[in-house]
């Protein structure tokens, strides 16, 4: 199983995201730093959290140019897995892999808190480990995290199932109560129409391990090894 | 050359930066002002021999770097340098 991590200079959920990857895959990831021109063979790339580029301008607007991104988006169009988290997700939706972008908080306020999340496609090669529906608790901490696209975009997502995640109470109801941060439709992870790439606000990283409270996030990168092997 | 490419957000986009600002200047006694949108402006210079070419650099520059075209309209302004 081959990983590899791009770093961007103010990433900084890299090495988080690491360790998930290794206790799960039981492999060491490689840790690209984003002005190699070229990327080591792949099985799955991810694009960590963080502030790439201190957030200017757009968040992620500049690490979407950065020199590996050519090749990045080669692969992700010939089907190699990718998953982009919090500031990789902007990432993301700035090289237009994924639609969409990513605005500013509804209540303009860094929300930095566990959130319970719906699974909302769980047939997924991403989330086909968790059961239909299923409540999970996964942290979030984003500034930028309103998920926003044109209303036929957002549509085209609903009719094809490709939202992954949405954002709801413990009990499941998904309105604009449980709505942290403006996101349309309550979304809070979507998958592109291949279905091999993915990206989310919340952290699945961050709830790996019972020692730091979540462990929800296991079944996500559980469902990634195996669509891999 | 010099160029001028102001960022807005597009109609119907959630801006609510510009939404604090309006409330805070309706509390500080601004009752008159109805609508704040916060974009921005970004002031360039760009060696070129003509106001053509200068434009199509930018507009260039616009689409792939600039602006969101998703979330965001963008508008050049293109001047001599005095």
């Amino acid at each position: 199983m081959e990983i590899s991590v791009i770093v961007f200079p103010g990433s900084n959920c890299d090495r988080d995201i690491a360790v998930s990857l290794k206790k799960v895959f039981k492999s060491n990831p490689k840790m690209v730093w984003h002005k190699e021109q070229t990327l080591p063979k792949s099985d799955l790339i991810v694009l960590p959290g963080g502030f790439s580029y201190g957030d200017y301008l757009r968040c992620g607007s500049m690490a979407a140019n950065s020199p590996i991104m050519s090749e990045i988006i080669k692969c992700g169009e010939n089907g190699t897995f990718i998953i982009g988290i919090c500031n990789g997700f902007q990432i993301l939706t700035e090289t237009n892999l994924l639609p969409g972008t990513l605005i500013r908080n509804r209540d303009l306020s860094f929300i930095c808190k566990n959130l319970p999340l719906k699974v909302e496609n769980s047939k997924s090669r991403f989330t086909h480990k968790y059961s239909a529906n299923e409540i999970i608790e996964i942290p979030v901490a984003h500034n930028e995290g309103n998920y926003f696209a044109d209303q036929k975009t957002i549509n085209n997502i609903e009719d094809k199932d490709l939202v992954a995640f949405r954002y709801c109470n413990k009990d499941g109801i998904v309105n604009d109560e449980t709505n942290p941060n403006g996101s349309k439709n309550n979304i809070a992870g979507i998958i592109n129409e291949q279905g091999n790439i993915l990206g989310m606000m919340p952290h699945p990283e961050r709830a790996t391990d019972k020692v730091a409270g979540l462990i929800d996030g296991e079944k996500f990168f559980i469902s990634v090894l195996e669509s891999i092997q | 050359m010099k160029a001028l490419v102001k960022i807005m957000p597009k109609k119907g986009v959630l801006d609510p930066q510009g939404k604090a600002i309006e409330k805070s200047l309706n509390q500080l006694g601004f009752s008159q002002i109805n609508s704040v949108i916060q974009g921005k402006l970004i002031e360039i210079e760009i060696d070129s021999i003509n106001e053509n070419d200068a434009q199509k650099i930018v507009e260039d520059a616009s689409k792939q770097l600039l602006a969101n075209l998703v979330i965001e309209d963008y508008e050049i302004t293109i001047t001599k340098e005095e």
